[in-house]
């Protein structure tokens, strides 16, 4: 049976993973290869690395760092941050990664979803959305980019389907609302673009209990699911959270 | 020597480094016809769509794989590299797969048991009825779980190693005497991907 995935996401800034809570306060939370290590042994189903800092800084990824991450990784690796051409994306598969994630360039330039999917397959391009819900709730969630500074003036679910339409292989929906707060998913508007697409959605932004995630696979729909912030701080690891996510009935890899 | 066939399709930096994990010596990525009928062991990864096997014909690939495995050679071919070995699929009717297995790769039904599939088929799903005398699969325990991603699938057949179920069963697992392939990513596949990584190479 096909089960759902448990992400660990490392944000990284300047060489170090960061997190931020709702994409601002930024705490240090260690060496990305160490940790992206330490994840998969603790049963993280994949890693995602992503340079929260490579667009608005116009730096390219740090493709060092995932060469190092990825040197002894043998769980999917995504990579996301400063990918704007197919160049870009064919310097970070070549670095280790198995997928990249896309955000501020695919609302640039569309096109790009479909480039890097002819060189490399639609599974290897991730579609990211950073998402905030407007005055009329997940109806109007609005897409964001540049590291969630700046609105477009999209609607997420529209967008969703486009992104798809144009060849990509995953959407990653990042709520701004619930993000770093560990207060439980956007369930409403992960379930909302989750049944506009046929592609995988994978849920990210407000985990804080093993509850929060049963939540999102259940009521949200989401196929897989990221936490940071949750495991950095050895609050749980993924093989735990995996055992108390069976425990309630949710299809899991284990023993992982 | 074990060559990995370098068809310009996906990456094929994780299959080599997880072989070079496993200390498997003399490993070669080549597009020559000529290193894959030196080699005693042929490696097809790949990702991405069936079209780009036709590079294979088009270099003389697929006649030197043939040979090689007439030869003895032990192929193994993975994901795309599986369904290749087919005789083609529904993703590229004009692109003819190596034909040493019988049938049609196929995209994964819309509807399944009246129920919406998404497809692609992304994740870790369990390997079952693993036939007990498959040496690629040597070591590896029935309800497994393995990393897919694909949309196409190949269909069950006497060659079956080991099917999944997505949508109904497919052939997760394939192996005829010298002839392996799986439609899984072992690169991607923790300790279980290391360990069919690991049988192959002990072969």
């Amino acid at each position: 049976m096909l089960t759902k995935r448990i992400i660990a996401c490392l944000d990284v800034r300047g060489g170090r993973v960061v997190k931020g809570v709702q994409f601002v306060d930024i705490v240090d939370a260690g060496d990305p290869a160490e940790l992206a290590h330490r994840h998969a042994e603790q049963g993280a189903d994949e890693v995602v690395l992503l340079d929260i800092t490579a667009t608005h800084e116009g730096r390219g990824t740090l493709l060092e760092t995932v060469r190092r991450a990825a040197a002894k990784l043998f769980v999917p690796f995504t990579v996301g941050g400063g990918v704007r051409t197919a160049d870009d994306a064919a310097a970070v598969f070549d670095a280790g990664a198995d997928k990249i994630s896309i955000n501020s360039a695919a609302i640039a330039r569309p096109q790009l979803i479909g480039e890097i999917g002819a060189s490399f397959g639609a599974q290897a391009v991730i579609v990211a959305i950073d998402a905030r819900r407007g005055t009329k709730g997940v109806d109007d969630a609005e897409v964001f980019v540049s590291g969630g500074r700046k609105p477009t003036g999209l609607r997420v679910v529209e967008w969703a389907r486009e992104a798809e339409s144009r060849g990509a292989g995953e959407i990653l929906l990042t709520s701004m609302d619930t993000d770093g707060m560990r207060d439980g998913f956007d369930c409403e508007l992960t379930a909302a673009v989750s049944e506009a697409v046929q592609i995988p959605v994978i849920a990210s932004g407000g985990a804080g209990s093993a509850a929060h995630f049963a939540d999102v696979f259940g009521r949200g729909k989401a196929d897989a699911a990221l936490a940071a912030s949750i495991f950095h701080f050895g609050v749980t690891s993924s093989r735990d959270l995996k055992a108390q996510l069976a425990s309630v009935g949710v299809s899991v890899r284990l023993p992982c | 020597m074990i060559v990995v066939i370098d068809y310009k399709a996906g990456n094929l930096v994780s299959v080599v480094k997880a072989l070079h994990y496993l200390d498997a010596r003399d490993v070669v990525v080549t597009q020559s016809p000529e290193a894959v009928l030196g080699a005693d062991k042929v490696v097809l990864p790949g990702v991405g769509h069936f079209q780009a096997t036709q590079l294979l014909a088009d270099l003389g690939l697929t006649e030197a794989v043939r040979e090689s495995i007439v030869k003895g050679a032990w192929f193994l071919g993975i994901c795309v590299g599986l369904q290749w070995l087919f005789e083609g699929s529904t993703e590229a009717p004009g692109t003819p797969g190596l034909g040493t297995l019988a049938g049609m790769c196929e995209h994964f039904p819309v509807l399944y048991k009246d129920v919406e599939l998404k497809s692609p088929h992304v994740g870790w799903n369990s390997l079952e009825q693993i036939r007990p005398n498959s040496r690629l699969l040597r070591g590896v325990a029935d309800g497994s779980f393995v990393y897919f991603t694909h949309s196409w699938r190949a269909p069950v057949v006497q060659a079956t190693a080991a099917v999944t179920n997505y949508g109904g069963a497919f052939t997760a697992a394939a192996e005829r005497e010298n002839v392996m392939g799986v439609q899984f990513h072992p690169e991607k596949s923790a300790a279980v991907g290391l360990q069919v990584f690991k049988n192959f190479v002990e072969l």
